[in-house]
């Protein structure tokens, strides 16, 4: 991780020093463990400040949607998936972008480390395969690939699918990783089990739309929420609307939604929203054979006709 | 006033005899972490947790909450009238809440307890409330409570305070509220533990190792402030969800929505929040604050320097770090408070020479 970080700054350093870019885009060290803070860098006596490790999970393709400056943007697999829709989007354009990939080993889940552990913990190190951490109790080592965020676990995409800088060699991608077990279970349900199972998951949330928020995907002007001639939606804790938003949220995410993570990653109660939008994501695949955000030449199966696409539906 | 006991194997079944005196809120562990909920009778609130997810404010102050009904039915008598829906409360008791959180309702009462305006269903349900605190003997990095003008062991805004002293609970007794509410829970008094006690208070007081400067903030100019040079980079990685504003213990905001079902309708007001455009978005289409960094000042700027300015009590926050450890993006108002603090110092120091 710290050569990442090294390296990271190297190439910082002589984009902003060749004026090939305005401003990098990357992360900070958090002012907690498992925490780092996105931030933009405008000068070459900042790079210092840029980090890399496994607490970098904020998709920061979130922070391009209608910048005007020339940036140079750290991106590990799912941010340069996330960059590429943005491109296909027009919501950046690609000759603004200077993308710095980052093959990434998976980010951290705090939530899942925070259990492993007895007290606060202080501090975290990492190396390639071990994760130790130190607490006012005492110390742990764990395996890094048990701590791993649950999308990371499935993820088949590592390395950067577009860049012009590298930090590193490309990662092994992982084979074999059975990505849609969870949605599977939820398929198999009848449906009175299903709209439990939906209650159930959101039933803690707080309508704070950090899932939203989160998302690059969501960068309407304003999100049917907050649309209020006509109000869409009620404001309310009732149970429709906050499945409304979940729901309607989810389906705007069709065929653009990488699986980065970022929604499950902000969301302070600890909701797995992951689940609507991988259902989406299969279906994708399934009925088109679509990754989003693979290349950008391609136009996502939900703004193309093509004469192949699945009919079955048309009776 | 008065230190009682209670031995922690008649905990349960102290708790059993304050059901029949009140209606119960404490803490319960669901889903990996803790929060208040209404306790069942034969439920015994899990002492055992560093703070709750959400703060207690929603005792209070609920997310979501029912003000008035209407009928929109021309046929009845009194349609298109707003009727207050009965908002009294039983007399309830919050047991569990932490010093820092209590004390937040008193920042917050200020809000809905003016000289000019009284928030009745506010008040109603805090003045129906005891508030049974539980001292923090181990606090979080992120605690910052005691340069927040609270503390571990702070009494403010409670009715009396719970200690863990090991095999046994230690309570002090702060208002008459609280005497009663120990005095049904069958707690005796301990006369001996007044130094037990300031030994304990002295001892977490010292655990707090993260400490916020708020001295100079009255003396900054509030349009200064305002156009500091650092809001841009504050406000840079903030994506505007309202985790920080919904957890926080002292953030008030609601709206006012009326909702229609056929012919009847509910005026309610749900919480909140300054991160969100829609917040300050107006009828006309023009939003002030329509701009990511704007929202962003504001709600520092409300808490950090137009409250102070406004009560002269201090900032509105009472140092829970509940934004701390839940903003997605690791904004943290402890360095926001730095930089606020200390703007303008440096060039300041510069002219003196």
């Amino acid at each position: 991780m710290l050569e990442y970080s090294t390296k990271i700054r190297e190439i910082s350093a002589r984009l902003l020093k060749e004026c090939r870019v305005d401003m990098i885009i990357g992360f900070k060290k958090g002012s907690m463990p498992l925490m780092n803070e996105p931030c933009m860098v405008k000068t070459v006596d900042d790079v210092d400040k840029l980090v890399w490790d496994g607490s970098c999970g904020i998709n920061l393709a979130n922070y391009l949607p209608g910048r005007k400056e020339k940036i140079g943007i750290i991106a590990k697999g799912c941010d340069s998936r996330n960059v590429v829709t943005h491109i296909i989007e027009n919501k950046i354009g690609r000759e603004q972008l200077t993308i710095i990939g980052v093959p990434c080993k998976g980010m951290i889940d705090k939530h899942k480390v925070k259990i492993q552990v007895a007290g606060e913990i202080i501090d975290v190190q990492e190396t390639s395969d071990k994760v130790t951490v130190r607490t006012d109790d005492g110390e742990t080592t764990l395996d890094r690939a048990g701590m791993l965020q649950q999308n990371c676990t499935v993820c088949i995409h590592r390395n950067p699918v577009i860049y012009d800088e590298v930090v590193s060699e490309p990662v092994p991608e992982q084979e074999n990783v059975d990505r849609y077990a969870e949605v599977r279970e939820i398929e198999s349900m009848t449906s009175e089990e299903k709209w439990n199972t939906f209650e159930q998951l959101l039933s803690p949330c707080i309508r704070c739309y950090a899932c939203r928020n989160a998302c690059p995907l969501c960068y309407c002007p304003t999100c049917f929420v907050d649309e209020s001639k006509p109000q869409w939606v009620g404001k309310s804790q009732d149970s429709t609307d906050v499945r409304t938003f979940h729901f309607l949220r989810a389906y705007h995410c069709a065929g653009r939604c990488t699986d980065c993570g970022a929604c499950e990653r902000a969301c302070p109660v600890g909701i797995n929203m992951r689940l609507f939008t991988k259902k989406l994501e299969k279906d994708c695949f399934d009925l088109f054979g679509w990754e989003a955000g693979l290349s950008i030449e391609d136009r996502p199966p939900l703004d193309v006709y093509k004469p192949g696409d699945p009919d079955d539906f048309i009776k | 006033m008065k230190i009682y006991r209670i031995e922690k194997e008649n905990w349960a079944s102290a708790v059993q005899s304050l059901h029949a005196a009140y209606q119960l809120f404490g803490p319960v562990e669901d889903g990996g972490f803790h929060n208040f909920k209404n306790l069942e009778a034969g439920d015994v609130p899990d002492l055992n947790f560093g703070n709750t997810r959400l703060s207690a404010k929603a005792l209070v102050h609920p997310q979501s909450q029912l003000m008035f009904e209407y009928s929109l039915d021309e046929n009845e008598k009194d349609h298109h009238v707003l009727k207050e829906i009965d908002g009294s409360n039983a007399k309830r008791a919050v047991v569990g809440i932490r010093p820092c959180d209590a004390d937040a309702f008193l920042l917050v009462k200020r809000n809905f307890d003016s000289p000019e305006y009284k928030d009745p269903f506010w008040l109603n349900a805090y003045e129906a409330t005891t508030f049974i605190g539980l001292a923090c003997d181990a606090p979080c990095p992120t605690c910052f409570c005691t340069t927040a003008g609270s503390g571990p062991f702070s009494e403010t805004g409670l009715d009396a305070l719970l200690m863990d002293a090991g095999d046994h609970y230690l309570a002090k007794s702060i208002t008459e509220k609280g005497e009663a509410f120990l005095t049904a829970g069958g707690f005796t008094p301990d006369t001996d533990a007044d130094e037990t006690v300031d030994g304990m208070r002295t001892a977490a007081e010292e655990k707090i190792a993260s400490k916020v400067s708020t001295d100079q903030l009255a003396n900054k100019v509030t349009t200064e402030l305002y156009d500091a040079p650092f809001w841009e980079d504050v406000a840079f990685s903030c994506i505007n969800c309202g985790t920080c504003t919904y957890l926080c213990p002292t953030c008030w905001c609601f709206d006012i929505q009326d909702e229609n079902f056929g012919k009847s309708g509910v005026r309610m007001r749900n919480w909140d929040s300054c991160m969100f455009p829609l917040f300050s978005l107006h009828g006309s289409g023009h939003n002030p604050r329509g701009q990511k960094v704007q929202r962003v000042r504001q709600r520092f700027m409300h808490k950090l320097k137009y409250y102070v300015d406004k009560y002269n009590s201090g900032i509105q926050c009472v140092g829970c770090g509940r934004c701390i450890r839940h903003c997605p993006v690791n904004i943290d108002i402890r360095n926001v408070c730095g930089l606020m603090n200390s703007f303008g110092e440096a060039a300041a120091a510069c002219e003196v020479k």
